[in-house]
């Protein structure tokens, strides 16, 4: 095998973490020590050591004392995934005295130990790992941390509950909020709800204060109507555009009399804040609460701007504040950080096409009947069928739609039990139904939520185990006969072991909750992963929850997963906190992966400027050479590989090595032996 | 959640080692995720980290094939969720150039393979080692220019036919790569 080139002069000291049995049950953990001392002692490695937990404040001062002792100038660790504890060993080093980025952590944990049975095989991997590091480390050299300041700026992105409260928190320490809400009002679902589980509180006496005090909040500037197209930089100095829509309405001037709403002859479905039971006008504020007390003008639907008539709103405003003439502008804001509260959708019950919805009238979903129960809602708080009159005698609530079925999605919404007993509960006490909850299991986890689910039994709800089959209005049994006009549920009665079929008024699907459908373009850009089903990714799922893979970018509420309003406020007031850490810092270090012109090697050709997509080359024509702009550059090594004449580099992950883990990852073979350098290669400078 | 099935390796057959280039947001996240979930996958791959599949100089996977690596996998974000916008489609580009060269060097493409696999696929990055280490395994050691002599025991009749002959001119070239 090769050995150090002459002239360099490392001492590597290597650590393996038996992790307790995590990497020692599957790697022959002793047996690698005495491997990689005996057979990398070529590549300048003086000391192997193993520790039972690497990561344990007596496996790090193994290090510190190694670095004291022996004058090490190279550490390896092989333990986790460098995500997990890659700082940790950095900071052992740093502590000693070493600059922290001639430590590299390989992974023979998540890599090695825990995807893999075959010990022996495992084993001869985890050395291939090692001898990877060690090679690599050699060609490390001391790098200084970037240091960024930190915009005390933050920027919210989404008005529900989540954001609300992260802004709040923020805002109040003082420190500039910009909140952005696509639709004309903050407030998001939960302002479309009558009554909140289990408490039963009113939604709105608890959610309108908070939107006022945001709405109000000296350090909050609200962008409602709003979108955010685009977000540029990294932490610390992001750079968002928001692009406001057209109001039609200057928002300066208008008092929020609601004059050009009770004039405006266009009604229009609400699809959004009544769920599609209800009608606002084409110029509208969502509900009597909205913040900002400033309506829209739906632009599609007003009768001005298709038939170019009307102006009616124009004509009655007080303060002349409508302006037909108004165009989408864009804003450029300067943050430090971003949250993201960007929300849920309802599944799309239609997709359950047996369960009638879109099809029979009397099929209700769950956002429907919030704001059927709700007193401000469309039928001010009654409880009827689709005729707007007609009281149901019974009701039926299927739990779990489009959530723990293979078919849609197969995680469990998380608030739906709550919400179809909260239903149960509504329906008891504004009319004298029965009420049928038909469900698979009732999940109960939270505070005060089994002693709810013990009250709604009490009040004789009926519970039927068991994921109904169909709703159907078509009688097909002898005794149906007088049920016509109603709704049979077809079930299987999982406990009592038969076939049911219940006749009811009324069907209310227990919705489940979905990502907005556009969350794969949020996600991408702000330069976060999503889980397959569409939900953002923590930087970890314990430990770092509202934390994502990209610095500087944070997650709240739903955004995340499915969750209840408790969880979503927890969220938002966690990822203020950990932005409020940051701004009090004022400064942050990042790693200092860039690339950089070697301008003497550069021949101008130019490829290099059109591949970086954050413009960070720039190309000096005078001196016929590129230069990368440090702070533009966000490291990802594109320009660096195509560079034909070798002139740009990248730090942290240069050329010589990755070349260096190639060559000692391919050193051991499959069956852990040395491999012996290709013949071929003999002479060929490494 | 099924797992790819995976062969026990046999006493004294041949086992690849198969070289993965991994990006540091989406598939090395896979793997990771692959390990926390404890989903198994076959021991041949070994996997180096970088930034961003756009990093990938064509040059690290001739000189992994000029070392002895059977095989390299390529892996990376999914189109239109690299992290840094579009790199990825940049190493798309590469990739596809690249596996003509080795293809014309005498490699079978099936040595040379993409894999594209979110943060979240860790299952699917599992049954595509899976997949790849039993095709490669079936193909037997990158047969040319002595590589068999260094490597481990060639299994029964698992040479292709012609490789060996057609490789020395190009392995020559290959090794000047990574200078």
């Amino acid at each position: 095998m090769s050995t150090q080139p002459a002239g360099r002069n490392e001492k590597v000291g290597v650590y393996i973490c038996h992790c307790g049995s995590n990497i020692a049950g599957t790697v022959d953990v002793e047996g690698v020590r005495d491997w990689a001392a005996e057979n990398l002692a070529g590549h300048g490695v003086v000391i192997a050591r193993d520790n039972k937990f690497m990561c344990s404040s007596t496996g790090q001062e193994l290090i510190e004392k190694d670095i004291a002792e022996l004058g090490l100038s190279r550490v390896v660790v092989a333990a986790c995934s460098p995500h997990m504890h890659e700082k940790t060993f950095r900071g052992a080093c740093e502590r000693a005295g070493l600059n922290p980025y001639l430590c590299e952590l390989v992974s023979i944990r998540e890599q090695v130990s825990w995807v893999h049975t075959d010990k022996a095989a495992a084993t001869a991997k985890a050395k291939a790992v090692i001898a990877g590091g060690v090679f690599r480390v050699e060609e490390h050299a001391p790098l200084e941390p970037i240091r960024v300041p930190i915009n005390p700026a933050t920027l919210v992105v989404g008005g529900g509950i989540a954001g609300i409260t992260a802004a709040l928190e923020l805002a109040d320490a003082g420190f500039p909020v910009h909140v952005v809400e696509r639709e004309p009002s903050i407030g998001g679902h939960m302002a479309m709800f009558d009554k909140t589980f289990p408490t039963l509180d009113c939604a709105a006496c608890i959610l309108t204060p908070k939107m006022n005090e945001v709405g109000m909040h000296p350090n909050v500037t609200l962008h409602t109507w709003s979108e955010v197209t685009d977000l540029s930089g990294y932490v610390g100095s992001f750079t968002a555009t928001i692009r406001h829509k057209a109001r039609y309405i200057k928002a300066d001037l208008c008092t929020g009399c609601g004059i050009c709403q009770e004039k405006c002859p266009v009604k229009v479905v609400d699809q959004v804040y009544e769920a599609g039971i209800g009608y606002r006008k084409s110029a509208y504020m969502p509900f009597p609460q909205a913040v900002p007390k400033v309506p829209v003008i739906d632009g599609p639907n007003c009768t001005y701007f298709s038939k170019g008539t009307c102006k009616a709103c124009e004509k009655f405003c007080p303060t002349g504040a409508i302006d037909f003439t108004q165009q989408d502008d864009e804003v450029k804001v300067e943050v430090g950080n971003v949250v993201l509260a960007t929300g849920f959708e309802l599944f799309d019950s239609r997709r359950i096409e047996q369960y009638g919805y879109g099809r029979l009238p009397n099929v209700f979903t769950s956002l429907e009947f919030e704001r059927m129960s709700n007193a401000a809602g469309p039928t001010n708080g009654r409880i009827v069928l689709r005729d707007g009159v007609t009281e149901p005698k019974s009701v039926g609530i299927i739990h779990c739609v489009g959530s723990r079925d293979r078919n849609y999605n197969a995680y469990c919404s998380a608030i739906c039990c709550l919400q179809s007993l909260k239903f149960a509960h509504l329906i008891g006490e504004h009319t004298d139904a029965t009420v049928h909850n038909f469900y698979i299991d009732v999940r109960t986890p939270g505070k005060a939520f089994d002693e709810f689910y013990q009250r709604v039994l009490e009040e004789g709800t009926i519970f039927v185990r068991g994921r109904p089959a169909e709703v159907t209005d078509a009688l097909r049994l002898p005794d149906e006969a007088d049920q016509e006009g109603r709704l049979i549920v077809q079930v299987e009665d999982s406990l009592a072991g038969m076939q049911r079929r219940i006749p009811v008024d009324m069907v209310i699907l227990s919705a489940g909750l979905e990502p907005p459908h556009d969350a794969k373009e949020t996600a991408h850009r702000f330069g976060i992963s999503c889980s397959s089903d569409g939900w953002v990714i923590e930087r970890h799922p314990k430990l770092d929850p509202v934390a994502t893979m990209t610095d500087g970018v944070f997650a709240a509420g739903c955004a995340l997963g499915p969750r209840d309003i408790p969880s979503s406020v927890a969220n938002g007031a966690a990822a203020a906190a950990r932005i409020l850490g940051r701004i009090q810092q004022k400064v942050m270090s990042l790693e200092p992966v860039r690339a950089s012109v070697d301008e003497s090697r550069c021949s101008g050709c130019r490829i290099c400027n059109d591949l970086c997509p954050y413009n960070a080359i720039l190309f000096h024509e005078d001196q016929m050479v590129s230069e990368v702009n440090a702070a533009l550059c966000q490291g990802c090594g594109t320009c660096v590989a195509a560079c034909p004449a070798g002139a740009m580099s990248g730090t942290g992950f240069s050329d010589a090595q990755v070349m260096a883990q190639i060559e000692g990852l391919l050193s051991v073979t499959a069956t852990g032996e040395q491999r012996l350098p290709h013949r071929l290669l003999e002479g060929v400078p490494a | 959640m099924s797992a790819h099935p995976v062969a026990a390796p046999v006493d004294g057959a041949f086992e690849p080692v198969i070289l993965g280039f991994t990006c540091n947001w989406c598939s090395y996240r896979a793997a990771d995720l692959a390990g926390t979930a404890r989903i198994k996958y076959p021991p041949n791959v070994r996997l180096v980290r970088l930034m961003c599949s756009g990093r990938l100089d064509p040059s690290f996977i001739l000189s992994a094939f000029a070392q002895g690596a059977d095989a390299v996998l390529v892996s990376g974000c999914w189109p239109g969720e690299c992290h840094y916008q579009v790199q990825n489609l940049k190493a798309l580009k590469r990739f596809q150039l690249l596996r003509r060269v080795v293809t014309g060097l005498g490699i079978e493409p099936t040595r040379l393979q993409l894999v594209w696999a979110s943060a979240a696929e860790g299952q699917r990055l599992a049954n595509e080692i899976g997949r790849i280490t039993e095709e490669v395994r079936a193909l037997g050691p990158l047969g040319w220019g002595g590589a068999a002599a260094a490597g481990p025991p060639v299994g029964a009749g698992a040479e292709p036919p012609g490789v060996a002959s057609a490789a020395p001119p190009a392995v020559r070239d290959l090794t000047e790569v990574p200078a």
